[in-house]
């Protein structure tokens, strides 16, 4: 990667033309009204094709994808992007369709939506699912409206209070509040585990429900999660399942199984469609039989949520089948657990045993600190890990560790890069304990150096014009 | 069965791991899940696909949907897309890169929304920009929650019912489970009145949500709107469509605090309703009340210039319940969509855009009006791309028309009005022949 170090607007210059339009064949028509008219001046770029096209083509320079390497990254599963995923989606009977073209222009578009839910269905083992919402959270705020819609419709109404764990992505408590639900916090044990002795308390007739990610944030499998359903369920509660940790139950196990009444699934995360640098995502909704009445009323996207992603997502399925789902789950576990062996001497493993996809480090064993120097952190390891050409992991989340340092591999690293990654994590780990100052001053090969992240907040230029 | 080559594990490699990891099998490394809840036999799932086979099945569905000319718009409008778009933002650097929270390996991703940000400035005539959302309508939602939250002791906002239908029903699932009261403001003369606003502003009202050009295709004259929405402590938000923006006056000039609408105008395909851009933007009072990412720029270690998510303490991974919105992931990649396309269309070309859709709208609202078969429902209003008409007979059988001869257009609306769009896709011939099947019909 190159610096590099325009931006599109110092590129202008004034008559310069971009655009190739059709000749005005009609007569002209009305002006506006001067009351109406814009009167500043446009300050957009004047540039032609060819700036254009090597402009960003030098920005994508600049960029990290898994296209280029492997990213490590817990709590967002960040797999491979199938190709013809992409070839799928740019069809022009798809690309073309306008949203509210009416059930008999569009019979191809339902067919997807409905294979769709059929598949979803099987995986997971809700009953149906709304396709609305458009990225994870979207997703939670749905499935929370649905929780409360469910109690409203029952003419439950005292119900305003939702348990959420405290390892829990801070989507969850965030997606509570948009959704008017007041969040109550529940502790996880030593072991990781949510604390049942802790919830039951809590338990009452104020409570909607418990979101739940399972696996937990931590990687571990919540095993009482029969009883917490039982428990949650015995109050009159609803469980809602954050699908982002789905990737390790992918053809093993299903949350409907488990007692979960509300879930969503996050397509651009388990379903292999790619972050585009932080969306489009999709995140359906599912629901069990019993709240699908619940979901007609609630719309929360202009149309029917992001369609391109959904046939992405949609083609992705259809490559794995019946057939090879299981091995998404199982090589998922097996690469986060075989990372996790490989490392554990030389950074701290807060909780031991089988993790599933994921699993959190609590920083170095030997972090180098001595008289005058400081250690190294869990973000000068993250910061090192870039100039040795791997995104960085998850770090300082979930909150339960100070030096959380969050790994999951997915099921489509091969394990020749897994070995490359578990030798550079060692050989960081080396560097540490001999002069953590490598660390602390990293990265050093990347097209910039760390930035300063306080005059940006402190002094804020967030447009061209501020400059 | 088709074999899955997004799977690099041989069965060597998968002995070895599981030897590293401690277990015998695959299955003990679930030994920790209940058995009652290990999913025994085969998924209800079709077998699995090849490549070849994956690609016939899509043209085949594809094959079942209409390939219609489009003369609608109501949200989602048919501009055109230049080539250079779809060949830069599918460069994998750019689509396969996840959010830029590692800045030193994402200049690329942190630049384009810098830019987009910039453009967005441009377009609405506000001092922040956001770096996108999921689209028109949850911007609204995020902008009637901002209202509340930027006000105190407020529980209701306003929309006028001028707003695109789809606009209003999100907004309505929004507050009604953020609490908040919605109140609707008349638009009888096709454009939101006011007269009707100024009466439904009372104290409790924390903001008012108006459409720039509405529903029915109107350029709505916003003339002492702010001055009444600001004497009542309230905040005044502005739903746009960004491409009329290069010519008709902006929501900074018409006094408002808060911008919002739906990218897709600037050259995103209609793809069925997704994925879009919101799009958000406001004045410099209420940026940190603002929800969304937000790029900003700053310098390296080298006194380098470079750009970096910031104002980072309004965010969910930040603040948990106490943040500004739950939103995450965004829109990302369409915001490149848009920076691009405004890069290539630029000024001239935007102004251009809106030209040709007006002129072409304006064409086609004479040769129907001449065909005898619609009144006029709101004559004199000023529109650019889009307007409504009513038809003298049932719409329904004048649709069928239309679409055997290859047009999706005349969608009937709430109001039993028809709705028309044209945008530069569509040249005069095209526009005489869809005049022509109404008119024998």
């Amino acid at each position: 990667m190159k610096y590099y170090d325009k931006l599109v607007f110092e590129l202008s210059k004034e008559g310069r033309c971009g655009f190739s339009l059709p000749l005005n064949s009609f007569p002209s028509g009305a002006e506006l009204p001067a009351a109406l008219r814009r009167e500043s001046a446009l300050e957009l770029p004047e540039v032609s094709e060819p700036d254009v096209v090597r402009h960003y083509t030098n920005l994508s320079q600049m960029n990290f994808g898994v296209d280029t390497g492997f990213y490590p990254l817990g709590s967002c599963t960040m797999k491979y992007n199938p190709k013809i995923n992409e070839e799928v989606a740019a069809l022009q009977g798809f690309a073309g369709l306008h949203p509210l073209m009416h059930a008999g222009l569009t019979k191809g578009a339902l067919r997807v939506y409905q294979e769709m839910n059929k598949a979803l269905a099987a995986i997971t083992g809700m009953y149906t699912f709304t396709f609305d919402p458009c990225a994870g959270a979207h997703g939670e705020l749905t499935g929370l409206m649905i929780m409360r819609q469910y109690h409203m419709m029952r003419g439950d109404l005292g119900r305003t209070k939702v348990i959420v764990p405290d390892s829990a992505h801070g989507t969850n408590p965030a997606s509570a509040a948009v959704c008017g639900l007041e969040v109550v916090e529940v502790k996880s044990l030593e072991n990781g585990r949510i604390d049942v002795e802790a919830l039951k308390p809590l338990l009452g007739p104020d409570i909607a429900g418990i979101m739940m990610t399972n696996p937990n944030t931590l990687g571990l499998f919540e095993t009482q999660i029969e009883e917490i359903a039982s428990l949650v369920h015995g109050c009159g509660g609803l469980l809602y399942y954050d699908g982002a940790n789905m990737n390790p139950l992918m053809g093993v196990a299903r949350p409907g199984d488990m007692g979960f009444d509300i879930m969503h699934l996050n397509l651009h995360k388990t379903f292999s469609t790619p972050h585009g640098g932080g969306g489009p995502g999709s995140g359906p909704v599912g629901v069990a039989k019993h709240l699908e009445d619940c979901i007609p009323d609630i719309r929360v996207s202009g149309f029917h949520g992001n369609f391109g992603v959904i046939l992405r997502a949609y083609a992705y399925i259809l490559a794995l089948g019946r057939d090879h789902i299981r091995k998404v789950g199982q090589y998922a576990v097996l690469s986060a657990n075989y990372i996790k062996e490989s490392l554990k001497d030389v950074y701290k493993l807060p909780i031991e045993g089988v993790c599933k996809h994921e699993f959190v480090f609590d920083g170095l064993v030997n972090d180098g600190a001595r008289e005058g120097v400081p250690g190294a952190t869990t973000l000068d390891v993250a910061k090192r890990l870039l100039d040795y050409g791997f995104h960085a992991p998850t770090i300082y989340f979930p909150l339960l560790f100070h030096q959380a340092l969050m790994i999951e591999p997915t099921e489509t690293e091969s394990k020749e890069t897994i070995d490359a990654f578990i030798e550079v994590m060692r050989k960081i780990a080396a560097e540490a304990a001999v002069d953590p100052e490598i660390l602390h001053g990293a990265p050093h090969c990347t097209p910039i150096s760390r930035p300063d992240e306080t005059a940006a907040a402190r002094n804020p230029i967030l447009k061209y014009q501020d400059a | 069965m088709a074999s899955l080559p997004y799977l690099p594990h041989t069965d060597a490699d998968v002995r070895a791991m599981l030897e590293k990891a401690g277990v015998k099998t695959l299955e003990d490394l679930y030994a920790d899940v209940p058995a009652k809840f290990l999913k025994k036999g085969p998924y209800a799932l079709p077998p699995a696909m090849s490549e070849q086979e994956i690609r016939e099945w899509f043209s085949s569905l594809e094959a079942q949907n209409a390939r219609l000319k489009v003369f609608v718009g109501q949200g989602a409008y048919d501009h055109y897309t230049p080539s250079v778009i779809p060949y830069l933002t599918q460069r994998s650097e750019f689509l396969t890169a996840y959010t830029p929270y590692q800045c030193e390996i994402s200049q690329g991703t942190l630049r384009y929304i810098f830019e987009y940000q910039s453009m967005m400035c441009a377009l609405t005539g506000m001092d922040v920009s956001n770096a996108s959302m999921y689209d028109g309508p949850t911007a609204a939602a995020e902008a009637m929650k901002m209202c509340v939250s930027c006000t105190r002791k407020k529980n209701t906002v306003l929309l006028s019912r001028a707003l695109l239908p789809h606009v209003i029903k999100v907004v309505e699932t929004y507050a009604k489970f953020h609490g908040v009261t919605i109140g609707l403001i008349d638009a009888p003369e096709g454009e939101t009145s006011l007269k009707a606003l100024q009466e439904a502003l009372t104290e409790d009202v924390a903001g008012v949500i108006l459409p720039s050009v509405n529903r029915y295709g109107i350029v709505e004259d916003h003339t002492g709107f702010a001055d009444a929405v600001h004497a009542a402590k309230a905040l005044m938000v502005e739903y746009c469509d960004p491409s009329a923006l290069a010519v008709v006056k902006t929501p900074g000039e018409w006094g408002a605090d808060i911008a919002v609408g739906d990218g897709q105008s600037l050259g995103l395909p209609l793809c069925y309703g997704g994925p879009y851009v919101g799009f958000m933007a406001v004045k410099k009072d209420y940026m940190r009340k603002m929800p969304g990412r937000i790029v900003g720029q700053t310098t390296d270690k080298e006194g380098r210039r470079v750009f970096v998510l910031t104002l980072q303490a309004r965010e969910q991974h930040i603040k948990r319940e106490k943040a500004t919105s739950n939103i995450c992931s965004n829109e990302s990649l369409m915001a490149l969509w848009v920076t691009i396309y405004l890069s290539l269309m630029g000024p001239e070309g935007l102004r251009e855009v809106n030209r040709l859709s007006s002129d072409g709208a304006h064409y086609l609202y004479c040769e129907l009006l001449k065909t005898g078969k619609f009144d006029e429902v709101f004559p004199s209003k000023p529109f650019l791309k889009e307007f409504v008409l009513k038809p003298k007979e049932f719409p329904g059988l004048m649709q069928k028309r239309l679409e055997e001869a290859g047009f999706f257009a005349a969608l009937d609306t709430e109001e039993g009005y028809v709705t028309f769009c044209v945008t530069e896709k569509h040249g005069k011939a095209e526009i005489d022949r869809l005049v022509s099947v109404i008119k024998e019909g």
